[in-house]
């Protein structure tokens, strides 16, 4: 937020809390129906409908129900058509933690990270532009709503909240960084209270380009840390928290689901779509995040790991987590929900951040699926079913294309 | 760190050439930059592009597939921090970080894989598809510095460049960081370079990078001021927002500092800036009328022209504005 020369630069770091929080995943609308979902195990892969898939070697994805009108009679049907797919999944989501912290509007920064943004209207905007160029009928409205920032512009005037917006795209970890820059904004006084989360919705360019990269599973399963894994399910779907300080939270009575307690943010320079062998840049913000926070990995009862399924990806992750936790690696509990919705991409971070507030929540761990037999680097305990746990504290990582990775901690509250 | 955060370093690639003397010498002149048409299917536009010159292209294994955009974001880049700050940074005694902004992105390679996945998706390019990722030039500039710090790619409208210059400064104030290039780049092809002109035909697209590098302590100019962003969301139209920030950003009238603006030539779009800062009776830089609307990079492009203006002693201080066009008005001060 703004800076001034004439101002302190420095501040006195504030304790972060998590009042408020929204999902939309494959799994279901809101947070009960995922919290069941995954409480149960559930898969939510299905045969993709939104575009044409008849042409690629991969027809499945983790698609979700998306309701054809608002459910909310305060985005009239105009504005419902003009929002992309994404935004409608941002907005229930959005509109969900806003609910849950008890908050019904007013003027908080709004930080939101997305990789796709509204590219299906970029899609519809190419396909008109190149069987009909000089019809030009439509194709304002298409450039204006194709835009990431007239989106989010929508959906915070549906919310009721002013803003400023700072979208962030750093490709599958936009989600956590825009948790994370929240984080900071509180921790700093910069602000008293963030909206923050990810979205992103399946979209042809995006799937057609995975599969192009031969990164999809065949079989349209991911099976995250199998040895025999071959490739990531994409996904679509939204998370959204509250970031408050925690004397804010307080002072309004509001619940206080959990604290943040470290954010760690680098960059992964080894290659633009793979990560390093050892996981150099994973093993910077998990130590970074936990420093932070003041954790050990001793201290980390479950771990929600990015996991993709691909084969490049789990086995530097869990290069990094051995290399981070050490000789207190066995008792690491690890799990990748993206075996469960897929890879929800610029969504990803912040569904899986909302995924481990789930965990603290209900004190269950979510599981991998569909792991027949664990890699070798499976030295940490792979959690292959849903099972019930003491949670107080949760990890969650994040990397993306571009080498963008992150890492957030929670805590449960009162759990110190 | 104190609060002091100078702009130690500036780029530039747009159409009147590579780096910064190119820029301010075109500003000088006054004159705006030659148009091409950019022609496919018999519709044809008007553009301004950044001129051919492959000795001007940094020489790195990471752009040897690049779309332009990498291309200009790195030329500007490496300008802006400048080579001994580049080689403290390779040899791992300085952290820098990247803050990407954008409008529009990675259009070429959009483009070309989309026509390609329409034709036929099993012959599709998995080398194009990496690079039209929105931070795909943020990270080949990180992995040119060989540097792992943060590094944060931004979208928003043609003001975006501004939260930018916050991200940074919020880096450095936290330490996270000992010096951040800030860098808004664009690339244009016949996708945006009609898009924009469904907008109005009085646009000519165009393309380009601007950067700053900023760091903690002292120097010839300091980054004074970056007020919140107005938002569109929060006020009635574009020229609230345009009057709300201009009082935030510009106290009075001062006759010394220059004010670097967002007009473009457009009337109907210049109108609720022209309004905003009728009043403003020191000196006026209009880098968009002359270089074209280069969308994300246009920002960035102006506070490099501020800059230049204040290291040079043209003018003791400058503010930058943009009036966006569909989410915020935005602005900085620089001064000594």
């Amino acid at each position: 937020m703004a800076f001034r020369a004439d101002s302190s630069p420095t501040f006195e770091a504030r304790a972060v809390a998590i009042t408020g929080m929204g999902i939309v995943s494959p799994m279901g609308l809101g947070f009960a129906d995922n919290a069941a979902g995954f409480r149960a195990g559930r898969s939510a892969f299905r045969p993709v409908t939104v575009f044409d898939v008849s042409r690629q070697r991969v027809g499945t994805a983790g698609q979700a129900e998306v309701p054809e009108r608002s459910p909310d009679p305060r985005v009239s049907l105009r504005d419902w058509d003009r929002m992309d797919r994404g935004t409608r999944l941002a907005w229930l989501a959005a509109g969900e933690a806003m609910a849950s912290a008890g908050l019904s509007g007013g003027a908080m920064p709004v930080v939101i990270g997305t990789s796709a943004a509204a590219m299906p209207i970029g899609e519809a905007y190419y396909k008109r532009a190149v069987t009909e160029p000089h019809r030009r009928a439509g194709q304002l409205r298409r450039v204006e709503t194709y835009q990431s920032q007239w989106q989010m512009n929508g959906l915070m005037r549906h919310l009721g909240v002013s803003g400023p917006l700072r979208i962030l795209s750093n490709a599958c970890a936009s989600g956590a960084n825009a948790i994370g820059h929240a984080f900071h904004l509180v921790r700093s006084g910069k602000a008293e209270r963030v909206l923050a989360g990810g979205y992103d919705a399946l979209c042809q360019l995006v799937f057609a380009g995975f599969d192009a990269l031969q990164a999809l599973a065949p079989s349209g399963i991911p099976r995250p840390f199998d040895a025999a894994r071959d490739g990531l399910a994409l996904g679509e779907g939204a998370g959204f928290v509250v970031v408050e300080s925690l004397a804010a939270a307080r002072a309004r009575g509001a619940r206080v689901i959990a604290e943040v307690l470290g954010y760690g943010a680098a960059t992964d320079i080894h290659h633009l779509t793979q990560p390093h062998s050892e996981g150099d840049a994973a093993l910077a913000t998990m130590t970074a995040a936990c420093r932070m926070a003041g954790v050990s990995p001793e201290e980390i009862d479950y771990l929600n790991s990015h996991g993709t399924g691909t084969p490049l990806n789990d086995v530097a992750e869990g290069r990094a987590i051995q290399r981070w936790a050490g000789e207190a690696t066995a008792g690491v509990k690890v799990s990748s929900t993206k075996s469960s919705i897929g890879h929800l991409l610029g969504g990803a971070g912040a569904v899986e951040a909302v995924i481990c507030l789930m965990a603290l929540e209900g004190q269950w761990l979510p599981a991998s699926l569909h792991v027949r037999e664990a890699d070798p680097v499976c030295t940490f305990d792979l959690v292959r079913e849903p099972r019930d746990a003491r949670v107080r504290t949760a990890l969650t990582n994040s990397f993306g294309f571009g080498g963008a990775n992150a890492t957030l901690i929670f805590r449960k509250e009162g759990a110190a | 760190m104190s609060g002091r955060i100078v702009i130690a370093g500036t780029g530039a690639v747009s159409p009147a050439g590579w780096g910064v003397p190119a820029l301010m010498a075109a500003l000088d002149r006054g004159e705006p930059a030659a148009t091409e048409p950019l022609e496919r299917q018999g519709v044809v536009t008007a553009v301004r592009r950044v001129p051919a010159d492959p000795a001007a292209v940094p020489k790195s294994a990471r752009l040897r597939r690049t779309s332009p955009i990498s291309k200009f974001a790195a030329a500007a880049a490496l300008e802006a921090l400048g080579p001994d700050r580049l080689a403290r940074v390779q040899a791992g005694e300085w952290r820098v970080g990247v803050v990407s902004t954008l409008f529009n992105g990675c259009v070429n390679y959009s483009n070309r894989f989309f026509g390609e996945v329409l034709a036929d998706p099993a012959t599709a390019s998995p080398i194009l598809f990496p690079e039209t990722v929105f931070n795909a030039p943020s990270s080949h500039l990180s992995a040119m510095l060989g540097s792992t710090a943060p590094n944060d790619t931004l979208l928003g409208d043609g003001a975006e460049f501004f939260t930018g210059l916050e991200v940074a400064a919020e880096w450095l104030a936290r330490g996270e960081v000992d010096g951040c290039l800030v860098v808004g780049a664009e690339e244009i092809d016949w996708l945006c370079a009609e898009a924009l002109h469904d907008y109005s035909r009085g646009f000519v697209p165009s393309e380009g990078a601007g950067a700053l590098y900023l760091e903690a302590g002292d120097g010839p100019v300091r980054l004074l001021h970056v007020p919140d962003p107005v938002s569109f969301t929060g006020v009635a139209d574009r020229a609230a927002a345009a009057r709300q920030l201009r009082e935030t950003l510009a106290a009075g009238d001062e006759p010394a500092v220059l004010l670097v603006d967002s007009l473009t030539g457009v009337a109907r779009f210049d109108r609720p800036e022209r309004e905003a800062w009728g009043d403003w009776s020191g000196p006026t830089w209009s880098p968009r009328t002359l270089l074209g609307e280069s969308m994300g990079a246009a920002a960035a492009l102006q506070c490099v022209a501020a800059v230049e203006a204040v290291k040079s002693g043209r003018a003791t201080g400058a503010l930058a504005f943009a009036l966006g066009g569909n989410e915020q008005a935005a602005g900085a001060r620089f001064g000594r």
